[in-house]
């Protein structure tokens, strides 16, 4: 029994500090039951292995998407009215912005919300009119993020917002001031041609040499020559970072530091684009996506070959192996498959990925807290996880039974050391972790909780490094390669939904013009 | 006998004890049934009228007067002590309150006045006569003396009446196992037995006084200033009714409600104007008002065929349906074949149904948490627009216009800016202050002028005086409330912090 309450203490130690760990209570109660649910990691990795396979029997389509997150979804959406395929690994569609749904609530699995979209993005514009989310140009009320919508547990209280303000002292004010005027300073910037520092989609923003050249430092040197030195202002933009990222200030290019910071406020002094969220996160958008996308789940691409007026596809469904043969193909999954399943392509090693455990927690009951009340996004402020956010929250249930997705990214420098982290560790022990780290601030929530599924995201998001944003690699990934376009939020550098959107669409586009369609741009 | 002093102690205990009760009874039943004067004399007379006949009734006890005497002891610890505990829960539950009241005092003025003449009995071998009735009617009146004196100025205020009904219990039952040792060479068998009884007794009234903790705390008994005379915790909210010399009151987590005083200057504010600005409603929306009282008023109209009442929390509405002065008060509201009762929170519900409703009566509690900030969003109101049918009004309770002006004018923006046409208007409710309402259609209109059913406070000139503020509530600039910013929850807690 020693034995395994040691090893337990040094599974705490090493996700949520020793010194969690040394405070962790004894658990007595046995964990809730769950399971441990995608991604298909298994059967992804017989890619790494050269498949010669037959296909048994072959079929035809004009434009076959490989690749059944956003992206893709988006492209199929953009390509309406023309043959189209979407193939997909998981059992599921959404890729990161895949939900789940169980007798309590629907709930996210990744991605769970998108920022409300300044009239420039179009293809965003245009999805939330079609789901019924905008009146006019505004959104409705009701997918707004209700308020409360952050608060940040310290020491055994929680504060509304998540820039702790309790206890900060006359300089970390003044910080804080600083680090907002020098942000003001990039929301208001423009080019010669009047575009924005920090545009959404990225696409729209400016190539000048001033802002791209902030990719060569990481976040925390450019927050050293600031001097910014506050230990709060440093957790708080660090937050940022692994929130969006997944990455540490040190690993994080200040070009996509800023990026977070800047691109979603309109001008200096507005406040920053309200949140647009469901209870299923961006799963609603693949659900309105999906509805009119003819998909095959479950299946896995092992390889595309380009020919000069096409290009074959060949996918795994089961044992059996099916042959597609595609007029275009649109790949729109991450570069790090591209490599593996497309002949002949040069590798683009540029890319690395980031780690992350999701949990989402079955509670009866709401859990005991101190100080402002539950909110949607709920952070604690010394803990290596992102927190949780509550499903139930936009649908207005205050009481009674609720699903907390709770998130917790592997930040670790080597990202292939974060994989081997991620999948040595079962469902109970992530389920132990979450529950001892949200333990501090709900006394309660181990008793309350009646289950906790888990995902492991081995490749969950692209890591925005510095040098790599703005890199050469980066930039021509997106180039079409003979007849395979390319379609994945990774080829910004960044993972975010608005990313993803953009290169759906444009990889639509690119694929209608070369089959002679017409074309009036929805970019 | 040298261990007469120490019975004589027994004696002066057996009359705190006897007087504690009758006290208690008197207390309990002068707050839930009010008039102090008349249960106070009933009660006394009732329970000396059951001493005596206690007195009467010793003489068919002739054998074994010792283990008899423990017996009654027990007795007595187990009907005093449990005496309050019980009236209250049985106020709550029963329509032949007195009857049981009554019959409560009898039972344990019966049981006390047993003890006296027995014990003299045991005694008389010991002591001659007179000495026998000098010494046990002196610690008798002594005993009643300190009783007296320690009720009104400790045990009310400190322990309450539950917590002092039990411990005097403990006490009687205390005399009683004691008694076993005291009186063993007069004890001829059956001794374990008595001592197992003892145990019992006092096992069950150890746990009443714990369970009497969990029922009210002693914090939250000082937090009223009234006696709690029913107290229950729901899956949502803290339910209390308290009793004073004007009535009832009822509040929940710690917010009044209503007073049963005043509570009519309030209803009939809320309802009529609403009920009588259009057409005869027929169909018409409740939401919150799990007391009935809202519901009592508008199942005064006879155009009414249907009332739906939305509240969250089914213990409220089975409080108001089931708990006698409350139904009393609404008048029985919730047995009406009108009435459909539904327990959900009103913006899930409303964002379900599709009924259309001729009249609306919005009465939830004030908006002091997000949960109930969200009912008094644009997002709401929207829904509720769409509930209405085209000739509709609805009424909504706002808070204080006074005390809470911002939040008050933020309401009324909120309404209009859902798209209804508003008209705030105001009251005074003496247990509230001046509280302030807003009336309001999908089309422009003219303020009610009369209302067509019996009222006691609404005549036509009070209903027209309604609609005119004063300068010192006239219109703030507020932002509107929305679901994305609960602008109001945050005017609320601030205004209120000022006056609390």
């Amino acid at each position: 029994m020693a034995a395994v309450e040691l090893s337990r203490r040094d599974l705490l130690a090493a996700f949520l500090g020793a010194t969690v760990a040394c405070r962790a209570r004894p658990s007595k109660t046995p964990l809730p039951p769950g399971t441990l649910v995608g991604a298909s990691f298994e059967s992804g990795h017989r890619l790494r292995h050269e498949l010669n396979i037959t296909p048994g029997r072959w079929i035809e389509h004009d434009v076959v998407i490989c690749g059944g997150g956003v992206a893709g979804l988006v492209a199929a959406w953009r390509l309406n009215g023309i043959d189209t395929i979407v193939l997909e690994l998981e059992p599921a569609l959404g890729g990161t912005a895949r939900s789940g749904v169980n007798a309590v609530s629907a709930h996210p699995w990744g991605a769970h919300y998108v920022p409300a979209p300044s009239p420039e993005n179009r293809v965003l514009v245009r999805l939330l009119r079609e789901m019924g989310v905008m009146d006019g140009d505004v959104p409705r009320e009701e997918f707004l993020c209700r308020d409360p919508q952050e608060r940040v547990f310290y020491r055994g209280r929680w504060y509304e917002g998540l820039y702790l303000t309790a206890g900060a002292t006359d300089d970390d004010l003044r910080q804080l001031r600083a680090f907002e005027a020098e942000i003001a300073k990039w929301i208001d910037w423009r080019d010669a041609k009047g575009r924005r520092a920090f545009a959404i989609p990225t696409a729209l923003g400016t190539d000048d040499a001033e802002v791209t050249a902030l990719d060569s430092l990481s976040m925390a040197e450019w927050l050293d020559q600031h001097r910014f030195t506050s230990p709060r202002l440093r957790w708080f933009v660090e937050y940022g970072c692994r929130d969006d990222y997944g990455t540490l200030l040190g690993d994080t290019s200040a070009w996509a530091g800023l990026f977070y910071f800047a691109s979603r406020i309109p001008r200096a002094g507005a406040d920053s684009e309200p949140f647009i969220t469901w209870p299923e996160g961006n799963g609603r958008i693949v659900a309105h996506l999906g509805r009119n996308a003819r998909a095959m789940t479950g299946t896995l691409v092992t390889s595309i070959v380009a020919r000069d007026d096409g290009a074959d596809v060949i996918a795994l469904r089961g044992d059996e192996a099916i042959g597609i043969r595609a007029r275009r193909v649109i790949f729109a999954g991450p570069q790090f498959v591209a490599a593996r399943v497309i002949r002949d392509r040069p590798h683009a090693n540029e890319f690395t990925y980031g780690s992350w455990m999701v949990a989402n927690l079955t509670l009866r009951d709401r859990p005991q807290s101190n100080g402002f009340p539950l909110a949607w996004d709920n952070v604690l402020y010394d803990s290596p996880s992102l927190g949780y956010v509550v499903a139930t929250h936009q649908r207005g249930i205050d009481r009674g039974p609720t699903v907390l997705t709770y998130y917790y990214p592997l930040c670790d420098a080597d990202p292939h050391r974060a994989r081997e982290r991620l999948l040595a560790t079962g469902r109970d022990e992530w389920a132990d972790i979450a529950l001892t780290d949200l333990e501090r601030a709900h006394p309660d929530i181990r008793a309350l909780t009646e289950r906790i599924d888990v995902m492991r995201w081995g490749h969950a998001m692209v890591r925005p490094r510095p040098n790599f944003v703005q890199s050469p690699a980066r930039l021509a990934a997106h180039e079409p390669w003979r007849t395979i376009h390319f379609a994945n939020t990774d080829l910004s550098g960044l993972a975010l939904v608005e990313e993803s959107l953009w290169h759906g669409v444009r990889a639509g586009e690119e694929v209608l013009g070369e089959l002679g369609r017409p074309l009036d741009s929805w970019l | 006998m040298n261990r007469t002093p120490i019975l004589f102690l027994n004696v002066l205990i057996i009359a705190a004890c006897g007087l504690i009760y009758e006290l208690l009874a008197g207390t309990v039943a002068s707050y839930v049934l009010g008039d102090s004067i008349t249960q106070f004399s009933l009660i006394i007379g009732l329970y000396l009228s059951a001493l005596g006949a206690g007195a009467w009734l010793s003489r068919f006890l002739d054998r074994d007067l010792a283990a008899r005497f423990i017996d009654v002891e027990l007795g007595v610890a187990l009907a005093g002590g449990l005496s309050a505990p019980l009236l209250f829960f049985a106020f709550a539950r029963l329509d032949w309150f007195r009857l049981f009241l009554y019959l409560v005092v009898f039972v344990i003025g019966t049981l006390v006045g047993l003890e006296l003449p027995i014990l003299m009995r045991i005694l008389r071998e010991h002591l001659d006569f007179k000495e026998l009735v000098s010494r046990v009617l002196s610690f008798d009146y002594v005993g009643s003396l300190f009783a007296a004196v320690l009720f009104p100025i400790f045990l009310v205020p400190r322990l309450g009446l539950v917590r002092t009904s039990i411990i005097f219990g403990l006490l009687n039952a205390g005399v009683g196992l004691y008694g076993t040792y005291l009186l063993r060479p007069l004890l001829l068998r059956g001794i374990g037995g008595l001592r197992v009884r003892a145990a019992i007794v006092i096992a069950i009234l150890v746990v009443a006084l714990v369970r009497a903790d969990a029922l009210t705390t002693m914090a939250e008994d000082e937090l009223y200033a009234e006696e709690v005379v029913y107290a229950t915790t729901s899956p949502y909210q803290r339910i209390v009714v308290t009793r004073s010399r004007s009535g009832f009151q009822l509040f929940l987590n710690g917010n009044l409600q209503f007073a049963s005083a005043d509570e009519y200057r309030y209803h009939e504010a809320l309802v009529h104007p609403a009920m009588s600005a259009g057409p005869p409603p027929k169909r018409v929306l409740i939401l919150g008002g799990g007391d009935g009282l809202a519901a009592r008023e508008v199942l005064k109209y006879p155009s009414v065929e249907q009332v739906t009442l939305v509240d969250l929390d089914a213990k409220m509405t089975g409080l108001s349906k089931a708990f006698p002065p409350l139904s009393a008060l609404n008048h029985h509201s919730f047995s009406d074949k009108r009435m459909h009762v539904v327990n959900d929170d009103a913006m899930l519900w409303i964002e379900r149904v599709t009924d259309r409703f001729d009249a609306v009566i919005v009465d939830f509690p004030d908006p002091n948490n997000f949960a109930l900030g969200k009912l008094y969003t644009t997002r709401f109101y929207r829904l509720l627009a769409a509930r209405l049918t085209p000739d509709a009004t609805v009424s909504v309770q706002c808070t204080s216009p006074l005390y809470a002006r911002r939040s008050y004018w933020c309401i009324v923006r909120t309404m209009e800016a859902a798209g209804l046409h508003v008209r705030p208007y105001q009251t005074t409710v003496p247990s509230f202050g001046v509280w302030g309402f807003a009336l309001a259609r999908k089309h422009p209109f003219d303020a009610p002028r009369h209302v067509a059913v019996p009222i006691h406070f609404l005549d036509d000139a009070t209903l027209a005086g309604m609609f005119v503020f004063s300068p010192d509530m006239a219109p703030l600039p507020v932002e509107i409330n929305r679901l994305d910013n609960q602008m109001l929850v945050r005017y609320y807690e601030e205004e209120w912090r000022r006056w609390s």
